[in-house]
């Protein structure tokens, strides 16, 4: 009762970030009770989840009109992890709709403002993920990245935030956004919290067919080793992209501190990269196209007051009303690029650039142990400042949306701060399954910072 | 004018695997509609399909069953469209590289052999069930996630007496295999046709339309000939041929236009990213082919050799393999007389399973105890006529035939004693016909032979009976 109260009251003082989607007190309290009698290893701590995966009981918004009254009627695997780990969840995180954008502007509830600065974006589309761990409300949060949308996040709040290597984390409750590149991840305070959600959510799960059968390595363990040699390697190419002065000294820095402790620090090739974003928007947008074509009204979620005239129509009108504009945008994307007679110039095309980029990193990642670079070019943005321009919100991704491509892990870690104190991301990535050695350099850098 | 028919198959079987495709969901049919459906079936957000792995291996039997090739590495790709019973928005099929793909089977039509090519088999999933009523349309999505093959056939196949030989031919080799029932009526078969015409011997095609709502193999032969007539007229009168989908109406015995060109749907056909492609090895493959059952023309062709038949009798026998090993178990218990069995099974049980309305599957009689039986019949302890009756009281009690035949008495009566008093005294209530008999109306001994037959209820013994009248009656004086 006590932590009710006390979770009551700091909630209200952190309404202003518009952070959840809502909150289910009734749920929470036995929710509380049978969690306080576990004793795991994350008892007593407090977790927020994205509302785009399943808590059975628990309404699974997606951040969309179209499932504002939708509950979820099972829980995902991470959250099963969860529950059986003793951990507190308090409540569903704002996001873009259906984790389509990079601001958290597309929200059927809201944009969530950045607890660094309200006047600024969090990022997406995990920002009420971010912002949750980044306002002091949660010890951790459950994002999912497609695109970036854990670590971009991350990196505009302050916080760290891991994307796993594709199969790593089970996706079964996840609702889907690309499948082929989606993955659930931690966004935490400090690296130590993200390597301890990551080793109770990670592993094999048979109800997922795109989970790996990997063992999980206990992570914590990498962070009080003492780093071995590692070779940095820095993507050339990647960085004559337009990068703001503040991220670039930042960056620079923190390389220069890697060198002045012994890291090896070479420059690495990943040409195809430059064709990311372009293969990113074709791949997204047509598994999406498909994904969301279950929204319909006929068995749940929204379904529109008007007389349809035809099943056909039906659909349309559910779909018209319900779904939001980036939404809509990304479904016709995706469809047009589906099309027969254009399948071939744009999905098959973007599948080949996707080979090549995977073969990129792979080629990379043998000759450096990790590659680094910034994890967004420039810091967060003022709330409607790239609303109307789409694609600036899409080059935003640039150095992010290879990564899911790929299918290899990412962190994000602070690297400090502007001159107006905004946050900044420094993003190191590793070989597939070795979130590891990622973790370890993460917690180099941010002690090194400290 | 003449014309060269043109026409392509695509059968949907559904498969009777234990559970749905992609998920644990039952395939039992009949159940109470949405009782047998889970997030994953009902596409709820978050759920994600895991491959039955009964389905790949019922898709590759279906390869060997029709002589395909088989992928070791397959993938499913997901068919995009909206439909009120199609929860995900899209079925999960296959589209490029399908698991079994360049097989042929042999068909017989009009006493003559033809092999028709497949172009491939592909797994797939079913939707749901719409079921249309005044009130509105009601959904069930028990159907929802079930299993099937899809098998499309080279436009090989020139009359629709050739399309209804080569369904029959699908059906009897997947039912051997014993991966669906191939139940047209409810609905583990269906049957899409593409039809073309083109003037004899011309090498291109010519427009086609695709029949569906074919319900029945007589309705797709009938549907065929419907539209094949349609065809001709309208190319003879000088029209064209518009590709459309075409329903075939049971009632009015015709077809109707469904839907046209441009209304035909866009897939948008790619590669199912929830699921890694299908890896099978040649072991899998190869350990399925042993454990196959032979299949019917090879089995045919045996039975024809082995056990020394005609090849009429030989394909009765074989037509389902339910009665062909029937037949082979009877004939294992009972070797003594192959023929009597083979006249039993194709007579006496396939008579009992039309009577009773039962399936090959269901005969109601064990081999052991029908061979049984036969012993009595094959040494003549009883008379084939007894043999049919305790075989019906088999069928209806349960009993062996021992117990019958002891119960009721059945054993022949070859005893000359005891026929003898029986034959002494027919003769005596007979006088008028002894008479005539013997003053040379010789036709009349089948009178008295059938007198015995009537007295001791048909358990005679002819010979004995017909040897003790020629005595007793007394020599024939010519008339």
């Amino acid at each position: 009762m006590r932590m009710i109260e006390e979770l009551r009251r700091e909630i209200r003082n952190i309404e202003q970030f518009n952070i959840f989607t809502g909150i289910d007190w009734k749920w929470l309290e036995k929710h509380l009770e049978r969690q306080e009698k576990l004793d795991g290893p994350l008892s007593g701590k407090r977790i927020v989840i994205k509302d785009n995966i399943n808590v059975k009981g628990l309404p699974v918004t997606c951040g969309s009109n179209m499932l504002k009254s939708y509950k979820a009627l099972y829980n995902a695997t991470v959250i099963e992890k969860i529950l059986a780990a003793g951990g507190i969840i308090i409540g569903k995180a704002n996001m873009d709709e259906f984790a389509m954008g990079s601001s958290n502007e597309y929200s059927a509830f809201g944009p969530v403002k950045n607890p660094v600065n309200p006047a600024y974006v969090p990022g997406g589309s995990s920002g009420g993920s971010a912002a949750a761990v980044a306002s002091g409300i949660a010890d951790y949060a459950l994002g999912s990245d497609t695109g970036g949308s854990i670590r971009q996040p991350a990196a505009y709040t302050g916080t760290v935030g891991l994307k796993p290597s594709y199969g790593r984390v089970s996706r079964y409750g996840l609702t889907a956004f690309a499948s082929s590149l989606d993955q659930i991840g931690p966004i935490t305070r400090t690296v130590a919290q993200a390597a301890e959600l990551l080793e109770i959510i990670a592993g094999h799960d048979a109800r997922d067919a795109t989970s790996a059968v990997q063992p999980v390595p206990a992570y914590s363990k990498f962070l009080t080793d003492k780093p071995k040699k590692i070779r940095i390697g820095i993507p050339i190419e990647l960085l004559k992209e337009a990068i703001d002065a503040d991220v670039r000294s930042a960056f620079e820095k923190t390389i220069d501190t890697c060198r002045q402790a012994g890291f090896e620090i070479l420059n690495v090739n990943l040409p195809n990269s430059r064709y990311a974003i372009a293969a990113y928007y074709i791949l997204a947008t047509a598994e999406a196209s498909s994904n969301l074509a279950r929204f319909d009204g006929v068995r749940y979620g929204y379904r529109s007051q008007s007389e349809a005239k035809d099943i056909s129509s039906f659909f349309a009108q559910n779909r018209e009303e319900a779904f939001g504009q980036e939404v809509k945008r990304r479904i016709m994307l995706g469809t047009y690029v589906l099309s027969s007679g254009y399948y071939d110039a744009y999905y098959g095309k973007a599948q080949k650039v996707r080979r090549l980029i995977y073969k990129d990193f792979n080629t990379a990642l043998s000759k450096s142990d990790l590659i680094v670079m910034p994890t967004t070019p420039t810091p967060a943005f003022r709330l409607g400042e790239k609303c109307d321009d789409p694609l600036a919100m899409y080059l935003n991704d640039v150095f992010t949306v290879a990564i899911n491509i790929a299918g290899v892990p990412a962190l994000s870690v602070p690297m400090g701060k502007t001159e107006a104190g905004l946050p900044m991301g420094f993003q190191i990535v590793g070989r597939p399954f070795q979130e590891g050695t990622i973790l370890q350099l993460g917690h180099f850098i941010e002690e090194k910072n400290e | 004018m003449k014309w060269d028919v043109v026409i392509g198959l695509e059968v949907h079987v559904q498969l009777n695997t234990k559970t749905k495709a992609f998920c644990a969901c039952s395939t039992q049919y009949g159940a109470e509609p949405n009782t047998q459906v889970c997030p994953v079936c009902l596409g709820y957000p978050g759920a994600l399909p895991v491959l039955n792995e009964e389905l790949v291996r019922s898709a590759v039997a279906a390869g060997i069953a029709t002589h395909s090739k088989i992928r070791t590495k397959s993938q499913f790709s997901r068919k995009n469209y909206f439909y009120p019973d199609l929860p995900k928005g899209y079925q999960i099929s296959q589209y490029d590289d399908p698991i079994c793909y360049d097989g042929y089977v042999e068909i017989e039509n009009e006493g003559k052999k033809k092999k028709i090519g497949l172009i491939r088999i592909h797994m797939e999933e079913d939707s749901g069930k719409s079921l249309h009523s005044e009130s509105g349309t009601l959904i069930d999505l028990n159907r929802s996630g079930v299993p099937l093959l899809e098998i499309v056939s080279q436009p090989e196949i020139h009359s629709p007496q050739e399309a209804y030989a080569y369904l029959t031919t699908i059906k009897q080799r997947l039912r051997y295999t014993g991966i669906s029932n191939c139940n047209m009526e409810e609905g583990s078969l269906r049957c899409d046709a593409n039809i073309s015409l083109k003037p004899a011997g011309s090498p291109a095609f010519g427009t086609r339309t695709e029949l569906k709502n074919l319900n029945s193999f007589r309705n797709v032969e009938r549907a065929l000939t419907f539209e094949i007539n349609r065809q001709k007229e309208l190319l003879e009168s000088g029209g064209t041929i518009t590709q459309a989908t075409l329903l075939w109406d049971e009632q009015k015995q015709e077809t109707r236009q469904m839907r046209g060109k441009e209304e035909s749907h866009d897939y948008r056909y790619f590669p199912e990213p929830d699921l890694p492609p299908v890896l099978i090895t040649e072991d899998f493959i190869q350990n399925l082919r042993m454990q196959l059952p032979e299949m019917p023309d090879l089995r045919k062709e045996r039975f024809i050799d082995k056990y020394d038949m005609l090849e009429d009798d030989a394909a009765v026998l074989t037509n389902e393999k339910e009665i062909a090993d029937y037949f082979e178990n009877l004939v294992k218990l009972f070797p003594n007389n192959v023929k009597l069995a083979r006249h039993w099974v194709q007579g006496e049980i396939l008579r009992i399973l039309k009577e009773q309305n039962l399936s090959a599957g269901q005969i109601p009689i064990k081999a052991s105890h029908l061979a049984e039986l036969l012993q009595f019949v094959d040494r003549q302890d009883i008379t084939p006529q007894t043999g049919k009756a305790v075989l019906d009281e088999m069928c209806a009690t349960g009993k062996s035939a021992a117990i019958i035949i002891d119960e009721k008495a059945l054993m022949k009566i070859a005893d000359s004693g005891e026929l003898s008093t029986i034959i002494d005294k027919i003769i005596q209530n007979s006088p008028k016909e002894s008479a005539r008999y013997r003053s040379g109306k010789i036709q009349l001994l089948a009178y008295f032979i059938g007198q015995v037959m009537k007295a001791t209820k048909g358990q005679a013994d002819q010979g004995i009976t017909r040897k003790l009248l020629i005595e007793k009656l007394g020599p024939v004086t010519e008339g």
